[in-house]
């Protein structure tokens, strides 16, 4: 594990304008996770989790403070650098699994890469799809669509996806959420089986106590601000 | 660019039976557009090719020719070949018929250009050998009953000529058959005074280099007193080229509505479908795409379904090319030939695309706006929509400014040009209101205490993404124009049916003199065709029109007075109207200024000049008398062909009533037998006077409108197919937004028949409403046609609105219970499913 910071967020603030007036969901908040760690956000729903995500992740632009993500300051990047960032260095997972579902399982996993203008035919890009399908499990269900799949084989695909950029980050948000027991068991297998494997930096959201544990460190949110930030109880 | 490529092709695979709407909804604007590109080229190659032919000459010369020898030099300028023409009216006589006819005694190589269509074919070369020969149209056989072989007698002199040959056609014969006059072609050498007045014809042909319109300005220039009329062929082809035009912009406006009825449906189809891919976007945002290449996807999308929708258009539109001549070939006076005409083709497709595209565009641009975050957040996708985008401003202008530019460019005039776009624009604009109003009316008056179906159908019309305004603008603007058309049809229909019905004349003497009078009426009543219209109208010489002697253009060619007719009567026709001013009826005789109006078959191209107030003073027989415009009427074609253009000023009574006069009358015969008839006994009795049968004449003008409603109707049917296509596009569209809510209820106990009623409720709500508004606007500009353009009464019969609106309630019922089902079939489960 490296010490240097791959994400460091400095007096982060988000405020929506309301009809009763600007809404602040969240309040100067400020930490750094270093390359390699693994984090945990935990709080009620509305607490801010999300928007924290969204921010760190270059979806959305905070109204005050900054994000530096792998060295590169997204407030000063327009939409498409960011969109550049979340490209080359971040993978997603989502709760609501969120595939493309006019495409295949494969296609799905290709989609990254092929935004990059890499062809998947030249490359080894398809081969690395498919073994990456084959390591959640999929191998066998490379030309299904999603409406085809089962929530947790969606899920999977979404993983297999997160990792083919090689993302130095990945964000997940509730990934075991929409998921029954064995099979979200299954999954955070996965997650940090291949968090393990490739060196990557994990930032989960969830309300699961449990799987916030499993990582290095634990944020407790609560209405928009750090309430604790203490280390986690990861698996060795 | 090769992300954006797969990926467009990728996202279509489960969308492309709804994508091959937005492909169908633009394919009938753009055949119609290619048709008529396409014809109109065909026929602007076929004027080109026969221009001269169709007059015969490069030049014709018609009036009193002068006998100098500055003009015998003119006419002996190297190159130029002349053919003399007589040509005089007299009545020719066979086998006990008699006929009154156009004789044209030709000397020379008359025609020099085009088609002498004889039989036999040596018959004009033999009429060039002289002698007393004839060769006659197929009319004059067809009313002498005359073969080739016989004898006819021509004149009061009853010289006999042998008919050598029946021609069918010849350069300047009308396109039907029955509009051509009886013709008779002799020899110029077997002319004899007995055939009475005549008229001279010069036909020209020029050497190649020399230019027609430098020849005749020469002519003009060194004959500038001569009262020559003359005609070149590049006049005609400009002539005919102009009518085209005409003909060209108006079917080609008709293609464009059926054009932009397709892009609304177009806009729709991508405004649903853009909605639905805004999850979709979101995760391509979250992996990296940036707004441009998201929007580029689908933008590629609308483009190749664009594209595809001109292909199959401009194919099928070369399909109705191929009908069209047949449709065509009676309304002009040449044969026309089908070939591609590519640039027509082009025109057409690149039209269609670029009306597609901007149409594409304006719910297109909500992609740019997708954030990321909304793969989290769904509530942010509705957001996108509403994000204010310049670009949104920039192609929300962009499509008046194109819809009015290309009605500037069809009609090439800006007023009518901009007149069409904002009629549409009018159309679209009431449509689109009376959606929101039946969206507020519905929600404010809601049924509370209706059925349950009955509120639920009622509720669909204001709920979100409720199909109200697309529905009522696919159903009005289609309705709109079917009703619009119908009704001007009929309208004009009516007119033309005038004269034969209701006791009108259909049986018409334009010149019989006083002398005449009594036997003429007695013979027409006694062959079972009475008179049932008599004016008298009194030759006079006009001396001044404000002071000042009228222009030559007044005249006959070669007259040296300027003759006029005027009749005399207390009242208005039937038909007209005052225009302007006020209608004297009457006036005390030996007024010093007499109150006239000017009729309507006045010849306003003559002496355009002349208006309300102006003093008019004029010789009548003798009589000096001042007049002054009180009154200009307007009137119908009904009324100008059965009054003939014999009197153009009206006199009130009492004041010309004491002048010698001459009548028109007008009989009424029950049947065209009797009418025929008649004529036949009036010939026979009076060789010289002319009666025309409007009877027949009407006829042939009901088959040639026939035939221009059935063309109307062949394009207005790409408009209906278009209409359709959008009604099924708007309801399937619905039908995909509807279908979770369907099956919802469905799971929650609903029957099949409370889940189809639900839909009719909705469906005949709209139908009912969009053909009522539709046929507001149809009644609308049917009657501002009708009274600006067609000059007609209008007459809106409330039996065919109510049973228009009907029939449309019925289609869109059908349809919408067609396109609707099976969705109650649906397993639930799958459908939840797609959710995911």
């Amino acid at each position: 594990m490296s010490d240097l910071p791959i994400l460091k967020v400095e007096r982060l603030t988000k405020t929506y304008p309301t009809a009763a007036g600007p809404l602040t969901v969240l309040h100067e908040v400020s930490f750094d996770l270093a390359a390699g760690a693994s984090l945990a956000i935990v709080g009620p729903s509305g607490s801010g989790k999300t928007t924290l995500l969204g921010l760190c992740a270059g979806l959305d632009r905070a109204s005050s403070g900054s994000v530096t993500l792998a060295g590169e300051k997204l407030d000063r990047l327009d939409e498409d650098g960011r969109a550049r960032v979340r490209n080359q260095h971040i993978g997603f997972v989502f709760q609501n699994f969120q595939l493309i579902p006019t495409l295949t399982a494969l296609e799905n996993v290709l989609v990254p890469i092929e935004l990059r203008g890499a062809s998947a035919a030249a490359g080894d890009y398809e081969r690395d799809s498919r073994d990456l399908l084959k390591r959640v499990g999929l191998g066998d269900r490379y030309d299904h669509y999603p409406v085809q799949l089962s929530g947790g084989e969606q899920q999977r695909v979404a993983l297999a996806r997160a990792f083919v950029n090689r993302p130095k980050i990945l964000f997940c948000d509730e990934p075991t959420g929409n998921l029954d027991g064995d099979t979200a068991q299954a999954m955070v297998e996965l997650i940090f089986g291949l968090n393990r494997e490739r060196g990557t930096t994990l930032v989960l959201v969830t309300h699961d106590l449990e799987l916030a544990q499993r990582c290095g460190r634990v944020i407790r949110f609560r209405s928009g601000a750090i309430v604790s930030d203490m280390p986690g109880s990861p698996a060795p | 660019m090769s992300f954006i490529l797969k990926m467009a092709w990728r996202d279509s695979r489960a969308s492309r039976r709804r994508l091959l709407l937005l492909s169908l909804s633009v394919v009938f604007g753009i055949a119609a557009l290619v048709a008529i590109g396409s014809v109109s080229a065909n026929l602007r190659r076929a004027i080109d090719e026969q221009a001269s032919g169709l007059l015969g000459a490069d030049v014709i010369i018609n009036g009193r020719i002068p006998a100098t020898a500055e003009w015998a030099q003119a006419m002996a300028a190297p190159g130029v070949e002349v053919a003399r023409e007589r040509i005089m009216a007299t009545p020719v006589a066979a086998a006990g018929a008699t006929q009154r006819t156009q004789i044209r005694a030709i000397e020379g190589d008359f025609p020099f250009y085009g088609e002498f269509d004889v039989k036999p074919a040596d018959a004009l070369r033999r009429l060039r050998q002289g002698g007393n020969v004839a060769i006659v149209s197929a009319k004059l056989v067809e009313q002498l009953q005359v073969r080739v072989g016989d004898t006819v007698a021509l004149g009061r002199a009853r010289e006999r000529f042998t008919v050598i040959g029946v021609v069918a056609s010849y350069p300047g014969s009308p396109p039907q058959v029955n509009f051509a006059p009886a013709v008779a072609f002799i020899p110029f050498a077997a002319l004899s005074p007995s055939l009475g007045l005549r008229a001279n014809r010069l036909d020209l042909r020029l050497p190649r280099g020399l230019v027609a319109a430098e020849f005749v300005k020469g002519l003009k220039a060194g004959f500038p007193d001569s009262g020559l009329v003359i005609a070149t062929a590049d006049e005609r082809r400009q002539q005919l080229d102009d009518g085209i035009t005409g003909f060209d912009a108006f079917f080609h406006l008709v293609g464009f509505v059926a054009l932009f009825l397709g892009a609304i449906g177009v806009a729709s189809v991508v405004h649903v479908y853009v909605r639905q891919k805004i999850a979709t976007v979101a995760i391509l945002r979250c992996l990296g795409a940036s707004g441009r290449q998201a929007f580029a996807i689908y933008l590629l999308q609308g483009f190749a379904l664009g594209l595809f929708g001109a292909v199959v258009g401009a194919g099928l539109g070369l399909v109705g090319q191929g009908l069209m001549p047949a449709l065509l070939k009676d309304l002009f006076p040449f044969p026309i030939h089908f070939f591609i005409s590519w640039p027509a083709v082009a025109s057409g497709m690149v039209s269609g695309l670029v009306i597609c595209l901007l149409f594409t565009l304006l719910p297109l641009l909500t992609v740019r706006n997708v954030p990321p975050l909304a793969a989290f957040r769904s509530a942010l996708a509705e957001r996108a929509s509403g994000v204010f985008d310049p670009w949104r401003v920039v192609i929300a202008v962009s499509i008046p400014v194109a819809v009015a530019g290309f009605a500037v460019w069809q009609t090439k005039s800006v007023r009518f040009g901009m007149g069409y776009a904002f009629a549409l624009g009018f159309g679209f604009a009431t449509l689109t209101g009376a959606a929101y109003l039946v969206s507020w009316a519905a929600r404010v008056f809601f049924p509370s205490k209706m059925p349950y179906v009955v509120r639920q159908g009622v509720a669909n019309l204001y709920r979100p993404q409720n199909r109200t305004v697309l529905l009522l603008l696919s159903i009005g603007l289609g309705a709109f124009l079917m009703i619009a058309l119908f009704l001007t049809r009929s309208e004009l229909m009516a007119q033309l049916q005038g004269p034969g019905g209701a006791g009108r004349p259909n049986l018409l003497l334009p010149v019989v003199e006083g002398d005449e009078l009594e036997p003429v009426t007695k013979l027409l009543s006694d062959q079972g065709a009475p008179v049932v219209l008599q004016t008298p109208f009194v030759q006079m010489n006009l001396l001044s029109v404000n002071g000042k002697p009228p222009g030559r253009r007044w005249r006959l060619p070669g007259a040296k007075d300027t003759v006029l007719f005027a009749t005399h009567r207390d009242h208005l026709n039937p038909n007209e109207t005052v225009k302007e001013g006020k209608f004297a009826g009457t006036a005390e005789p030996g007024a010093a200024e007499v109150p006239i109006a000017l009729s309507p078959a006045l010849r306003r191209g003559v002496d355009p000049v002349l208006r309300l107030g102006d003093i008019m003073e004029w010789d009548v027989q003798g009589i000096p008398m001042r007049t002054r415009v009180t009154a200009v009427l307007a009137g119908s074609p009904q009324f100008q062909m059965a009054a003939g253009r014999r009197y153009e000023f009206i006199f009130p009574e009492g004041v010309i009533n004491g002048a010698p006069a001459s009548y028109s009358l007008g009989a009424h015969a029950a049947t065209p037998a009797l009418a025929a008839k008649a004529q036949r006994a009036v010939t026979a009795a009076f060789p010289q006077l002319e009666v025309v049968d409007l009877s027949a004449i009407f006829a042939v003008i009901l088959r040639v409108f026939d035939k221009i409603a059935y063309v109307i109707g062949f394009m207005a049917s790409f408009v209906i197919a278009t209409g359709i296509v959008m009604l099924v596009s708007a309801i399937l569209t619905g039908r995909f937004q509807r279908i979770r809510e369907t099956v919802l209820l469905r799971t929650l106990g609903a029957s099949h028949r409370q889940l189809v009623l639900i839909q009719l409720v909705e469906y005949a709500i709209l139908g009912i409403l969009a053909t009522v508004v539709g046929a507001m606007l149809a009644v609308g500009g049917n009657l501002l046609l009708a009274h600006f353009v067609f000059k007609i009464p209008a007459a809106i019969s409330p039996l065919f609105l109510l049973e228009a609106t009907a029939a449309v309630t019925l289609v869109t019922l059908v349809t919408g219970w067609l396109a609707n089902r099976g969705i109650t079939n649906h397993p639930p489960l799958a459908v939840l499913r797609q959710e995911t």
